[in-house]
């Protein structure tokens, strides 16, 4: 898809609000059992910008999109949203703050986790209908338009193993659209899919960065990261080594950590 | 077979298909019903995190399972009301098999349930859901396909566990079975006669399991 020719996809309610700052995480902590995953994570993402999360598995970068997505509670720290919504992960956040906390961030999975006994349309509506109480009629509609720019008008009543895994995944990228979220966070998005396919959806997730989404993505597509992403931030051991933009991280990293986990990806052997 | 035997089959079998149209299938129907929503219930219960309520499901399925049906209906129908608690055949009936059917589904529910992908959870929360709801509609539906083979299977035991009713004077297929053969004396012949009606039930059962399974496979990958 070509971003110049299609009319922009709604970038919903991230551009309504001033706040330069959309999200801003501080010392978030986490830990499984005796296993500390997080040690203290601090992030900021502008409104409208792209941060991409590398680094090695266990380093704990899906964990910190699961803690934003409230998938994971934290078990210290804070996370900011748009400056309206501060939780304090250090005083046990209720349901209802938890509730809030997603509502305002969409994920889409590494595994798409597509509802596989509802249709694309279906899987699209769920969340606008039975979650936020739209009018069938207008979640509908909207749901047709999203799945028509991603090309996938004509599968809405597929099933989700009638298609492809690229399709499967941009079903999962509009779902997340269709909630109309103010941060949206992608889990290694191509990970699982051919790598054929994986042009297909890259293209979409640059379409929407240039829309103006806000987004965090966890990738080990580094061309990608180097293309769209404004900063690129280096999580190894529950803590950011090193951040900064694309073309800085990657040709002149600090650290020896990241030179070796780039060294990794650009030489696998 | 000689004229009278083949006359007796004629005259036995209209009483035994009412049996079968007035006990047997609206008992196994009825506590079927009751005993799948008893099923779900403990299941989830069985699943809580909370220690109480799941060790309760378990002592429940422990029993259930651990005890004959027979004496679950003799407890309920001739043991109650030494306690004072007096209940008519049929409702005796109804609640012991209700019991034992949750029991025994409750597991298959429960296997069903966490047969579901934990990524189906996530994505459920992800768009909002509350606990409840991604329950109900996006992990029960799911969990329903994978339970027909196995809850079929507890109901067509349940279909012929229901001639245990006719031990607290249910009048069902095997009672009405039975009183035939006593008046008549060919005992062979009568039985043989139930045992083909049951199968035919089980028949029909079995049929409609396959259909149902067509239905619920049309979102799988052949």
């Amino acid at each position: 898809m070509s971003p110049t020719d299609e009319k922009p996809i709604d970038a919903g309610r991230s551009q309504t609000d001033a706040a330069p700052e959309l999200l801003k995480v501080r010392a978030l902590q986490k830990s499984f059992g005796s296993t500390r995953v997080l040690e203290s994570i601090d992030l900021t993402v502008t409104r409208g910008e792209v941060l991409v999360l590398i680094g090695p598995s266990g380093s704990g970068k899906t964990t910190v999109l699961r803690c934003l997505n409230g998938l994971e509670v934290a078990d210290g720290g804070e996370v900011s949203v748009a400056g309206e919504l501060s939780i304090d992960f250090g005083t046990r956040p209720g349901k209802k703050e938890l509730a809030a906390l997603r509502d305002r961030s969409a994920m889409v999975f590494q595994h798409y986790n597509l509802f596989p006994h509802m249709t694309v349309l279906e899987n699209v509506v769920e969340g606008p209908i039975t979650v936020q109480r739209r009018p069938r009629a207008e979640a509908t509609a909207e749901a047709l338009d999203l799945l028509d720019r991603v090309g996938l008008a004509e599968k809405r009543d597929s099933y989700p193993f009638e298609l492809s895994g690229g399709q499967q995944q941009r079903v999962g990228i509009v779902r997340a659209l269709a909630l109309k979220p103010q941060l949206l966070l992608f889990d290694e998005p191509t990970s699982a899919l051919d790598p054929e396919l994986v042009g297909d959806v890259l293209g979409l997730m640059k379409q929407l960065a240039l829309e103006g989404w806000t987004m965090v993505i966890v990738t080990h597509e580094l061309q990608f990261a180097r293309e769209v992403a404004n900063e690129v931030a280096f999580i190894d051991g529950g803590v950011i080594v090193e951040r900064g933009a694309p073309a800085h991280l990657f040709s002149a990293p600090q650290h020896e950590r990241t030179k070796q986990f780039l060294h990794r990806l650009l030489f696998p052997f | 077979m000689d004229q009278s035997a083949w006359n007796l089959l004629l005259s036995s079998f209209w009483p035994i298909v009412q049996g079968a149209l007035a006990g047997t299938i609206p008992l196994a129907l009825a506590s079927f019903a009751i005993g799948l929503v008893l099923a779900i219930a403990i299941a989830l219960m069985r699943l809580s995190r909370i220690r109480v309520v799941s060790g309760i499901a378990r002592v429940y399925i422990s029993i259930v399972r651990g005890t004959p049906l027979l004496v679950q209906l003799f407890v309920i129908f001739y043991g109650l009301p030494s306690l004072g608690v007096v209940i008519d055949p049929w409702p005796s009936a109804v609640v012991a098999f209700s019991i034992n059917v949750g029991g025994y589904a409750a597991e298959v529910v429960r296997a069903a349930i966490l047969s579901v992908p934990k990524g189906q959870w996530e994505a459920a929360y992800m768009i909002g859901m509350s606990h409840r709801r991604a329950l109900s509609r996006i992990i029960l539906p799911q969990a329903a396909r994978v339970s027909v083979p196995p809850l079929s299977n507890t109901f067509i035991s349940l279909v012929k566990d229901t001639s245990l009713a006719s031990l607290i004077l249910v009048t069902e297929l095997f009672r009405q079975a039975q009183k035939v053969a006593a008046f008549s004396g060919d005992f062979m012949l009568l039985y043989l006669e139930a045992a083909l009606v049951y199968w035919v039930i089980c028949l029909v059962l079995a049929s409609g399991q396959g259909l149902l399974e067509k239905r619920l496979d049309r979102y799988v990958a052949h």
